[in-house]
C-alpha cells in the first residue's frame, strides 16, 4: 500500500527542512467559482495541506468570521457532496483535509468517506469528535482511506496526548489556545512547552492552529513545530478577494521558510 | 482508552461530541459530581436550600374544575411555587454548589424563557459568584421581565445576534464562551441537553420533583397517577418529574412538545416527534435538521420550547415506548394558558400551559378514578406582557 499523501508530504517536507504550511477554506465561500479559484490560487501560493471546510450551521468551536463564512456558503446551498464536486473540480496537487464537525458527516452517509476519496481527499478530522466519545463512528473514520486527524488542546493532559496521537494518522492538529478559532495579535506564551509535551507523546508530525495570522506567528511556530494551520485570517482574506488571500498565504509561507 | 461510560448513553443516544479542549473539564466535572453525590455534607446542603431557600417541598395541588373538565382527577405539581417562578432552581442550585466545589467563581448559563437565567443569577448572587447569561435577542424581548430580574441580581446578559436569536444560538454562544475561559467558568447548561455528564446531572438535580410528586400522590390519592404529563424543550422538568415514576410500569408517562404553528407547518419545536437523530451541542439525539445534516431552527411561541434539539435520555425512552411524546400548538397552548388561569387560578408559564393543553384535549380518555399528574413547571409572570401583546387574554 503506498504511504497516504498526507505521510508523504512530510517526509518530503522533513528531507528539505521545511515546515508544513496547512491552509483552511471554507468550501464554498465566498461562492462557489471563487472557493475553487481560492483552492487552486493557495495551493500555488506555497500551501503543502488544504484543509476544505463543511459548513456547518452550528459551528461551536468556531470564532466569528468562519461562522459568517459557513453561513454565506450555506445560504448559498453548499453540501458535503457539492463541497466533493468542488474539489474534484479544482485538482490540486497538494493533499486535501475535510474538515467537518460530525453532524454533516453523518448526515453525508455511512459511504461519505470513501465518496471523499473519489473525489480526491486525503484526510478527515472532525472537530467534535475527541478521541474515546463514540469508538465506533471513530473506528469508521480510522479505517477508511482517508488519514484520521486528531486535535490535541492545551488543556489535554500529558497521557491522554499519547492516547490521541496513537488514534490518529498524517499529523496531530495541535489547538495553541483556549477559545474557538480567530485571529490573534500574539502567540499564547506556553505554546514551546505544549508543543514539547506533545512532541514526547507522539512521533506523527506536530502542526499548530487557532489564532495564527501573521509571518511572524509562523516563523515562531517554525522553530518548534512541524507546520502551522492559517485559517480565520485566510478566510477573511478570502472574504475580500482571491488575490488577497494569494497575498496572504504568500505572506505566510515566507515567514514560515525565513527562519530555516 | 477514556470510553465514555454506560451511564451516559441512553440507549444510542448520549455522548460527548465536543471539542477537545472540553474534555478535561466534563471529565472534572465527571468526578466531582460522583464525589459529591458521595458525600453527606453536599447533599445535607443541597436539601437545606431546597428546603428554605427554594420553598421545597412543592405542593401538590388539586385542580377541582379543571378535574371536571377532564372527567378525571388531575393533580398538579407546583415547580412555579419555588423561589424564583420555575423548576429551573433546583439545577441551578446543585451545580453552583459542584462549581463552588471545583473553586470556578465564575459562572455561564445559556437561557430561551429566561427561567434559567433568572434561576442561575439568583443562585450566583447567593453564593456572591460572577454570572454571565447568554439569551438570544429575539427571547430578550419576548421575555423582557426576566432580563430586568437577571440583571437587577447583578448577572451580566450577553445578547446573541447569530442565527435564529433564540435559545439554540445563546446555547452554542455559552459553550464558545467556555471553550475560551474553561480553567476558571463552569458552565450552568439550564437541561437535560449538552454533553456527558450533564443530561445524568441535570436529571440527578431536578429528580427531586418526581420523589416529591410520588410520595405525595401515594399519601393524597392513595395511588399512583395513571398518567404524568410534562412539557418538554431540552426535556428537565419532564426528566425530572419521569424519574419518580419510569420503574412503575403502570404509570403512563408523557411529554409535550410545541407544535408551533403546527407539525407540518415547518415552523415548530418537536424534535422527538418529527425530528431525526444527530448531534448538536455535544449530544446525539433527536433533531430538527435537513438531509445534509444542517440544524433547522425551531418555532415556538413560548421561548423555553423553542429549540430544535432535545435531551438525549428522551430520546431513548421514546424509542424504547416507555414515553410517549405528542405535541400540542401555539394556540392551543394559548388556550391553556387561559383555562388554567380562569378555572384554578393558577396563572402557568407558556411552556407549562402546553402540557395543559395536552391534557384538556384528551377529556374522556382516562377513567374516573384514574388520576393524572401534572407538572406545573413554571408560572406565567414572565409571559403575561406577550400574552397580552396577542390580544389574547383579556378576551
Ligand atoms: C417554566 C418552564 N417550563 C419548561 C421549560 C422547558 O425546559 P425543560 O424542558 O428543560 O423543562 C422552561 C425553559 O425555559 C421553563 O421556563
Amino acid at each position: 500500500m503506498t504511504p497516504n499523501p498526507i505521510t508523504r508530504r512530510f517526509a518530503d517536507l522533513r528531507a528539505r527542512n521545511r515546515r508544513a504550511l496547512v491552509c483552511y477554506l471554507t468550501a464554498g465561500h465566498p461562492d462557489e467559482d471563487r472557493s475553487i479559484e481560492l483552492l487552486r490560487g493557495v495551493a500555488a501560493a506555497g500551501a503543502d495541506i488544504i484543509e476544505v471546510g463543511i459548513p456547518f450551521s452550528d459551528p461551536l468551536a468556531d470564532g466569528p468570521v468562519i461562522q459568517a463564512s459557513s453561513q454565506q456558503a450555506l445560504a448559498q446551498g453548499m453540501t458535503f457532496d457539492r463541497a466533493l464536486a468542488l474539489i474534484a473540480k479544482a485538482g490540486v496537487t497538494v493533499p486535501v483535509i475535510i474538515f467537518s464537525y460530525l453532524n454533516p458527516l453523518l448526515a453525508a452517509g455511512p459511504d461519505a468517506l470513501k465518496r471523499a476519496a473519489a473525489a480526491g481527499a486525503s484526510g478527515v478530522l472532525v472537530t467534535d469528535l475527541p478521541v474515546g466519545a463514540d469508538p465506533p463512528r471513530e473506528a469508521w473514520l480510522g479505517d477508511s482511506r482517508l488519514a484520521f486527524i486528531r486535535l490535541v488542546a492545551p488543556t489535554t493532559p500529558s497521557d491522554r496526548m499519547a492516547e490521541i496521537a496513537h488514534h490518529g494518522s498524517g499529523f496531530v492538529y495541535l489547538i495553541s489556545r483556549l477559545g474557538v478559532t480567530g485571529a490573534r495579535a500574539e502567540l499564547p506564551p506556553e505554546l514551546p512547552d505544549t508543543v514539547a509535551r506533545l512532541r514526547a507523546a507522539t512521533t506523527l508530525p506536530i502542526c499548530v492552529g487557532f489564532g495564527i495570522a501573521r509571518p511572524e506567528h509562523a516563523a515562531s511556530v517554525a522553530r518548534v513545530a512541524d507546520g502551522v494551520v492559517v485559517g480565520s485570517a485566510l478566510v477573511e482574506a478570502a472574504g475580500r478577494s482571491v488575490d488577497d488571500a494569494i497575498a496572504f498565504t504568500s505572506g505566510i509561507r515566507h515567514g514560515l521558510d525565513a527562519t530555516l | 482508552m477514556t470510553t465514555l461510560a454506560h451511564r451516559d448513553r441512553f440507549g444510542i443516544f448520549g455522548g460527548r461530541y465536543v471539542p477537545e479542549t472540553l474534555i478535561p473539564a466534563l471529565d472534572e466535572l465527571d468526578e466531582a459530581l460522583d464525589a459529591a453525590l458521595r458525600d453527606p455534607a453536599f447533599t445535607a446542603e443541597f436539601d437545606d436550600l431546597l428546603r428554605n431557600y427554594v420553598g421545597r417541598p412543592s405542593p401538590l395541588s388539586t385542580a377541582p374544575h379543571f378535574s371536571t373538565r377532564v372527567a378525571a382527577p388531575v393533580y398538579l405539581k407546583r415547580e412555579d411555587l419555588n423561589h424564583t417562578g420555575a423548576h429551573k432552581i433546583n439545577n441551578t442550585i446543585g451545580q453552583a454548589l459542584l462549581a463552588r466545589r471545583m473553586g470556578k467563581r465564575r459562572i455561564i448559563a445559556e437561557t430561551g424563557a429566561g427561567q434559567h437565567g433568572v434561576a442561575t443569577a439568583t443562585i450566583c448572587a447567593r453564593f456572591g459568584l460572577e454570572c454571565v447569561v447568554y439569551m438570544g435577542e429575539e427571547d430578550m424581548r419576548r421575555q423582557e421581565l426576566n432580563v430586568f430580574r437577571m440583571r437587577l441580581m447583578g448577572a451580566k446578559v450577553v445578547p446573541v445576534l447569530s442565527g435564529t436569536r433564540t435559545l439554540k444560538d445563546a446555547t452554542t454562544e455559552a459553550i464558545r464562551d467556555w471553550v475560551t475561559t474553561v480553567n476558571s467558568s463552569h458552565y450552568i447548561i439550564g437541561s437535560v441537553v449538552g454533553p456527558a455528564p450533564y443530561p445524568r446531572m441535570v436529571k440527578e438535580f431536578q429528580s427531586v420533583i418526581g420523589r416529591e410528586a410520588r410520595a405525595q400522590m401515594l399519601e393524597r390519592a392513595g395511588r399512583l397517577p395513571r398518567t404524568v404529563v410534562a412539557c418538554v424543550g431540552g426535556g428537565s422538568n419532564a426528566m425530572g418529574i419521569f424519574t419518580g415514576f419510569v420503574d412503575d410500569p403502570d404509570v403512563e408517562l408523557v411529554g409535550v412538545e410545541a407544535a408551533g404553528e403546527g407539525l407540518d407547518s415547518g415552523r415548530h419545536s418537536a424534535s422527538l416527534a418529527r425530528g431525526t437523530p444527530g448531534v448538536l451541542h455535544g449530544a446525539y439525539s433527536y433533531l430538527l435538521q435537513d438531509a445534509a445534516g444542517q440544524v433547522h431552527p425551531a418555532h415556538s411561541i413560548s421561548a423555553g420550547l423553542d429549540y430544535p434539539g432535545v435531551g438525549p435520555e428522551h430520546s431513548n425512552l421514546k424509542d424504547s415506548g416507555r414515553a410517549t411524546y405528542v405535541a400540542v400548538s401555539d394556540a392551543e397552548a394559548l388556550a391553556g394558558f387561559q383555562l388554567l388561569s380562569r378555572c384554578e387560578g393558577i396563572v402557568p408559564a407558556l411552556e407549562t400551559a402546553h402540557a395543559i393543553a395536552w391534557v384538556d384535549n384528551q377529556a374522556g380518555r382516562w377513567a374516573a378514578d384514574e388520576p393524572v399528574l401534572i407538572c406545573i413547571s413554571g408560572r406565567g409572570d414572565k409571559d403575561v406582557a406577550q400574552v397580552s401583546a396577542l390580544g389574547v387574554a383579556g378576551a
